[in-house]
C-alpha cells in the first residue's frame, strides 16, 4: 500500500517488519539519510576507523513541543549528539538514529522532522550510517522519541575532561545564553507568547576545531544543555574540586531573553542550551582562545564569564551587577514561573 | 531592560547606602521585617544584608504562600488528586511541598494521579473545557494578589456553566498574619516594616495604618528592585529616627493609597471570610482567610467533596514555624541545609523560591561557610 504523506498516520504495520515497514524505510529514512554507508542496506555499517583515541556517546530526545523557533526534534537530535562528541575534544565521524514511533503519528510531520534530520546531518558533515524503527501503540509513546549515538576521533594532543578545571583557569561561553530553553517555552502550551527568540540548536563541532588548533591545552569543553549554564558548571566545580566565581555584567543574554524570564521569574543561568559551549583553559590560553572564537561564525558573542578559585566547598558564586556576591546553585526540580 | 535596569544600578545602591550608613543612630537599633517573600527573595539574590550597616537588621516574615499553608491542606490537596475523578490543577511550586508521612503532589503524580501545572487559573479553566467527564480542581492559594485570578475564574466558570470546574480555596490575607506577629507573645522585637507592594496594589496601603498607630510602627510599603528596598529601608531609618510611625508608600508608580476597588469587589463578590484558619506557624487565626460564598458552593471543592481538615503537627526538627513569624533565621534551623534541602525539602520554606531557607540556600548560604571558617 502506499503511503499517504499527506494525511496517513503511522501504524502498528509500520514496525512490523513487513513489507509496509520496508516501504517506509525506503520512501522516508533511506532516502532522506542517503550515504554509502547506509545504502549498503546493512543491519550494521562497517567503516575502516582512524588511528588514536575514540569518543563514542549517545543520547535520547523526548521534547515536547516536536517543532519549535528554530528547529524541531530531528535537528536537535543530530545537533545534540554531534555536541557531545566535540566536547570529548574531537571530531564527529558518524551518527546512528533510532525512532520510537506512536502509532497514530501524522506522517506528514515525521517526514518533517526526517527532512530536518537529514539537513542537519548534511549541513554538519556527519552522516547517519545506520538506524532502527519501532512503532509502539498509541499511549505508549509521545509521538516519536528519537535516540542518536555519535562517535568521534579526538584531535591530537587534546585532553579534555570534567575534572581537569585548576584554579587560576578562566571560563569562557561560546555566546548569548538561554535562547533555546525560552524560545521552547514561548509556545509550550499554556504559557504562549510573542517572540523573536529561536533556539540556538546548532553542531558545534567547527568551532571547537578551531578552538583546539588555537589552544590545544584547553582543559574543560561543555555544552551547557539541560539546567543551564548554572547545572554544567556546578557538575564541573564538583568534578574538579573546584570553586568558580562568575561575573553578571559579563554573561552575554539577549534583551529579549531577559525581559522573558525577567516577567516568568526565571533565570538566564538555568536555561537550557543547544547551540553553546563552556570552555575552561588555562589563563596565559585566554585571549588568545577568545579572539579565535569570535572570529569564527559560532562564536561570534563568545566571553569570558569567570575563572576558577580554590574552594573546598565547591561553590559556584556570582559578583552580581549589582554589587553584591551569591551563590550560583543547582536548579532545584524543574525551573517554575514563580506565582505572583 | 529599561524600566527595570534603572531600579538595579549598583552605583546608585551604594549612595543610597551610604546614607543609610551615616543616618543609622549609635546606640540605636533597627529590625525590620520584609513582610512579603518576594522581597525576601530580592534580598537574597542582590545580597542586600552586604550593604546595609550592621544595626540595620533584616528579618524575613510570612508572606510566602507557599510557606504558611500547613501540612493538613497539602494532605487535602494531594487526597482531591489521587481521586480517580479529578484533575488537580495547580502552580507549580506547590507539587514539591511535602505533606504527611514524606507524600507529596509531585509522588502523587508519579504514583498517577491526575496533577497539571498550571500558570494561571485561565489555564484550569481550559483544563475544565477540554475534560468534561472529570472534575477539575483548581488548588486556590496566596494572599490577595493571586485572589482576584481565583474569583475571575469561579465567576468564568459560573457564566460558562462549566459546572466540572472547582475551587480549592487556601487564600489567606495580609492584615491578619501582621497582627499575629505584633500580637505574638514570643514576639520578634520590630522597629519597622517593609510593607508588601504587589498585595497593597489591590488592598490599598491605608489597611496598615491602624498597624502603625496602635503598635507605634513605622510602615514603608516597598516595590521588589533592590533600589526600591534600600529607599524604603532609608525611609524607615528616618521614620525611627524622627520618632514618626506612619504609613508610607515607596511604590508609588504601582500603588495607589486606594488600591484596586475592581479587584476587590471582585473578591467580594466570590469570597467571605473563613471563621478560623491554620496558618503554618501560626496555628488557626479567626478571620484570616476567605471561603467561597454558600451561592457559589457548587464550585467549592470543600463543599463538593466533603473534605474534612486534619491539622498535622510539623515536622518535629523544622523550624519553618519560627522562621516564617521571624523568631529564626534559617541558618539557625538544625536541618538547614542537611536533612532539609530544596532536593528534599523536610520544610515549606525551603520549597517556594521566596521561603527564607530557599533563598538563603539558594542565594547566601556561602556566608555561612565564610563566618564559620572566620570563627
Amino acid at each position: 500500500m502506499k503511503l499517504d504523506w499527506v494525511s496517513g498516520r503511522v501504524e502498528l504495520t509500520h514496525g512490523g517488519g513487513g513489507r509496509a515497514m520496508a516501504r517506509l524505510v525506503d520512501e522516508l529514512f533511506k532516502s532522506a539519510f542517503s550515504n554509502p554507508l547506509l545504502d549498503a542496506g546493512n543491519d550494521q555499517a562497517t567503516f575502516t576507523v582512524p588511528a588514536g583515541r575514540m569518543v563514542m556517546t549517545t543520547d535520547g530526545y523526548v521534547i515536547h513541543p516536536l517543532f519549535f523557533p528554530g528547529g524541531d526534534i530531528g535537528s536537535l537530535a543530530v545537533h545534540g549528539t554531534v555536541n557531545d562528541v566535540a566536547m570529548g575534544g574531537a571530531r564527529p565521524l558518524y551518527l546512528s538514529a533510532g525512532f520510537i514511533l506512536e502509532e497514530g503519528f501524522p506522517l506528514a510531520d515525521l517526514k518533517r522532522i526526517v527532512a530536518s534530520m537529514a539537513a542537519a546531518s548534511a549541513e554538519a558533515g556527519v552522516p547517519i550510517v545506520t538506524g532502527d524503527t519501532k512503532v509502539v501503540e498509541r499511549g505508549k509513546a509521545d509521538g516519536v522519541f528519537i535516540t542518536t549515538a555519535g562517535i568521534g576521533v579526538v584531535y591530537d594532543g587534546v585532553e579534555v575532561s570534567s575534572d581537569r578545571a585548576r584554579p587560576g583557569d578562566v571560563i569562557i561561553v561560546s555566546g548569548t545564553i538561554g535562547d533555546h530553553g525560552v524560545a521552547i517555552l514561548s509556545v509550550r502550551e499554556g504559557l504562549e507568547f510573542d517572540s523573536e527568540i529561536r533556539s540556538d540548536s546548532m553542531a558545534l563541532h567547527r568551532l571547537v576545531e578551531t578552538m583546539v588548533q588555537v589552544a590545544p591545552g584547553l582543559r574543560v569543553l561543555r555544552d551547557p544543555t539541560r539546567g543551564g549554564v548554572a547545572a554544567t558548571l556546578n557538575e564541573l566545580a564538583q568534578a574538579s574540586a573546584v570553586g568558580m566565581e562568575l561575573d553578571e555584567a559579563a554573561l552575554p543574554i539577549r534583551p529579549q531573553v531577559r525581559g522573558a524570564c525577567e516577567l516568568l521569574g526565571l533565570d538566564p543561568l538555568y536555561v537550557a542550551n543547544e547551540g553553546k559551549l563552556l570552555c575552561i583553559c588555562p589563563p596565559e590560553d585566554a585571549d588568545r582562545l577568545l579572539a579565535a572564537m569570535r572570529a569564527h561564525p559560532q562564536g561570534q558573542d563568545a566571553a569570558i564569564i569567570g575563572q576558577v578559585v580554590a574552594d573546598d566547598h565547591r561553590f559556584v558564586t556570582m559578583a552580581t551587577s549589582f554589587g553584591g556576591r551569591r551563590v550560583v546553585d543547582w536548579l532545584a526540580g524543574e525551573q517554575l514561573p514563580r506565582i505572583c | 531592560m529599561k524600566y527595570v535596569d534603572e531600579y538595579r544600578d549598583g552605583a546608585r545602591a551604594r549612595e543610597i547606602a551610604a546614607v543609610i550608613g551615616a543616618e543609622v543612630q549609635p546606640g540605636r537599633r533597627y529590625n525590620i521585617m520584609d513582610f512579603c517573600g518576594g522581597h525576601t527573595h530580592s534580598i537574597a539574590r542582590f545580597g542586600l544584608e552586604d550593604l546595609l550597616p550592621p544595626s540595620v537588621r533584616l528579618i524575613h516574615g510570612p508572606g510566602c504562600p507557599v510557606c504558611v499553608l500547613p501540612t493538613g491542606r497539602i494532605d487535602s490537596a494531594i487526597e482531591l488528586a489521587r481521586r480517580p475523578d479529578v484533575i488537580l490543577c495547580s502552580y507549580g511550586d506547590m507539587l514539591r511541598v511535602p505533606g504527611s508521612g514524606r507524600d507529596s503532589l509531585l509522588k502523587a503524580k508519579a504514583d498517577g494521579a491526575a496533577v497539571r501545572i498550571v500558570y494561571s487559573t485561565l489555564d484550569a479553566l481550559k483544563v475544565a473545557r477540554q475534560n468534561p467527564d472529570k472534575t477539575v480542581v483548581f488548588f486556590a492559594i496566596g494572599f490577595e494578589t493571586t485572589t482576584p485570578p481565583s474569583a475571575l475564574a469561579l465567576l468564568q466558570a459560573h457564566a460558562e456553566g462549566l459546572e466540572n470546574f472547582a475551587l480549592f480555596c487556601n487564600h489567606v490575607m495580609t492584615p491578619p498574619a501582621m497582627r499575629a506577629i505584633l500580637t505574638s507573645e514570643e514576639r520578634v522585637p520590630l522597629e519597622g516594616v517593609i510593607g508588601p507592594g504587589h498585595v497593597s496594589v489591590i488592598t490599598g496601603s491605608q489597611v496598615y495604618q491602624p498597624f502603625a498607630e496602635q503598635w507605634q510602627l513605622p510602615i514603608v510599603i516597598s516595590g521588589f528592585e533592590p533600589l526600591d528596598l534600600l529607599q524604603a529601608i532609608l525611609m524607615l531609618v528616618r521614620q525611627v529616627n524622627n520618632g514618626r510611625a506612619e504609613v508610607e508608600n515607596q511604590y508609588a508608580r504601582a500603588l495607589q493609597q486606594d488600591g484596586n476597588p475592581k479587584a476587590r469587589q471582585v473578591i467580594e463578590q466570590v469570597f467571605t471570610l473563613r471563621p478560623s484558619f491554620e496558618w503554618r506557624g501560626f496555628g488557626a487565626l479567626p478571620d484570616s482567610a476567605l471561603s467561597i460564598r454558600p451561592e457559589f458552593a457548587a464550585f467549592d471543592a470543600e463543599a463538593r467533596f466533603a473534605l474534612p481538615y486534619r491539622s498535622v503537627p510539623d515536622h518535629k526538627a523544622c523550624a519553618c514555624a519560627e522562621i516564617v513569624r521571624g523568631l529564626k533565621r534559617p541558618q539557625d534551623c538544625r536541618i538547614f541545609g542537611t536533612a532539609c534541602t530544596p532536593d528534599h525539602p523536610v520544610g515549606s520554606c525551603m520549597v517556594s523560591s521566596e521561603g527564607a531557607c530557599a533563598a538563603h540556600w539558594a542565594y547566601g548560604r556561602f556566608r555561612d561557610q565564610q563566618q564559620g571558617a572566620a570563627q
